[in-house]
């Protein structure tokens, strides 16, 4: 089997990712600080580790300010939902993901007033759109760092830049990069990261977090969920300290154990080498899939400019007919369709009948490629 | 006899941090249940021998814990 949808979930896993989630159950079983035992006492310092582990692999600043969250969607919703108030203005690229295009279409229901500024048909952005589109009245530039269907980089630290001229905060949603790219938040200036851990960083689904700048006011924030933080239990108020006016309810401590084992793998192999790995896989498929006729490769195709993501479409052949051969007759697993952003799909012109999405990852072999090129080839050929 | 504080913080997360802080700088400090006697709070205190509160103080301080109070068992 030859699994190329690493871009919905990564697999195969470390196996410390799995012993990790295992051992902490064996091993810190209680609830995090809820109960004052040694085993809760354990597991809150599980969780605290791993807050020092992600602050640090993002170079964010103080570890209360990581929010433990199910994931980059949940994460990008407690800032959208939580910041964002009727009459504000807000910047996003065209390349957005539902994650952030469906929480910002309900607030432009309810008087948000939303910017999509166009990217280019390769999913790029060019800056000066951006620098048009954001004014003083700007409350917060969202924007995604790769994109999910054309792997397309977006300039972070240029709009970054653009957003603070104006006083107005950025949200970067990290779903694709976390642990494939360098994401420094104090170099680059980022107020929000939300991220996942079941991609890049190799952690488990159900798992992942917002990084909030050392800078950003949090009381400006309402907590889209409001509950039990086992502190401040006199009180029937939420509470205002971080990180537990954002992590109401009993957190995911087996998420939390293989997101850490997950962050240090990466750490011990180098963000540098597995950015070059998937380089050169994203080279190997561009260059083999360009040598197909009647298919064709959406996105800059410059490994350079991307992540290791690659969608086509082949002349006179269904989206889905392809993966499904692919799967059935060449053990080959992609993803085709609209990967939940119908906004890129539009930008890049593949819109509404989407695209066979090809997402190696760091268990990827330059033989698995060679072999997938061959395949699709039969495929659209036959 | 051993005579305790606590610390009390606002969070668990200052609690773990406080505890991982004190233990590298060789203090022999504990977490324990929020005494009731000083709290209804659910969670963790950090309890330390009374005759290093001073230096215990100025510990979290100079690393900028944020703490709630300290008391004397």
């Amino acid at each position: 089997m030859i699994y190329l949808d690493n871009a919905a979930t990564s697999w195969h896993k470390p196996p410390e990712v799995l012993k990790a989630m295992v051992d902490v159950l064996e091993r810190a079983g209680g609830n995090p600080g809820r109960s004052g035992h040694q085993l809760s006492i354990e597991a809150a310092r599980v969780m605290y580790d791993t807050r020092e582990d992600i602050a640090r692999f993002f170079n964010s600043g103080d570890p209360a300010r990581v929010i433990f969250t199910s994931g980059a969607t949940h994460a990008l919703n407690i800032v959208l939902k939580g910041l964002l108030k009727p009459g504000d203005r807000v910047v996003a690229s065209s390349m957005e993901h539902n994650a952030v295009m469906r929480p910002l279409r309900t607030l432009e229901e309810r008087g948000l007033v939303l910017n999509v500024v166009p990217c280019a048909t390769d999913g790029s952005l060019d800056v000066n759109d951006i620098s048009r589109a954001v004014d003083l009245n700007t409350r917060l530039v969202v924007i995604v760092h790769a994109s999910n269907v054309a792997g397309t980089i977006l300039p972070i630290a240029e709009v970054v830049s653009i957003a603070h001229r104006a006083g107005a905060l950025l949200l970067v949603d990290a779903a694709q990069t976390a642990g494939v790219l360098p994401i420094d938040m104090k170099a680059f200036g980022i107020d929000f990261l939300a991220f996942t851990g079941h991609k890049g960083l190799q952690g488990p689904p159900g798992i992942g977090g917002l990084v909030i700048g050392d800078h950003v006011d949090t009381s400006q924030i309402e907590p889209l969920l409001q509950g039990g933080t086992g502190s401040q239990s006199e009180l029937e108020e939420q509470p205002e300290h971080l990180p537990d006016k954002f992590e109401s309810g009993t957190p995911n401590i087996v998420g939390i154990a293989g997101l850490c084992a997950g962050v240090n793998w990466i750490t011990d192999r180098g963000i540098e080498a597995i950015r070059a790995q998937e380089k050169e896989l994203t080279s190997a498929l561009v260059d083999g899939l360009s040598g197909i006729a009647g298919i064709k490769v959406y996105g800059t195709r410059d490994p350079e400019k991307s992540v290791a993501i690659v969608s086509f479409t082949a002349r006179d052949r269904r989206v889905s007919d392809i993966g499904l051969r692919l799967d059935e007759d060449y053990g080959i697993l992609t993803r085709v369709g609209l990967h939940c952003a119908p906004a890129a799909h539009r930008t890049i012109g593949t819109f509404p009948e989407g695209t066979v999405r090809l997402a190696p990852g760091v268990s990827t072999t330059a033989a698995d490629i060679k072999k997938t090129v061959q395949a699709i080839d039969k495929v659209v050929g036959s | 006899m051993t005579e305790y504080g606590v610390v009390l913080f606002y969070t668990t997360s200052s609690a773990i941090r406080a505890e991982k802080l004190l233990t590298k700088e060789g203090y022999a400090v504990r977490l324990v249940p929020m005494p009731r006697q000083l709290s209804s709070d659910c969670g963790v205190s950090l309890r330390f021998d009374w005759q290093q509160h001073e230096q215990i103080r100025s510990a979290l301080e100079k690393a900028q814990v944020e703490i709630d109070a300290i008391h004397h068992l």
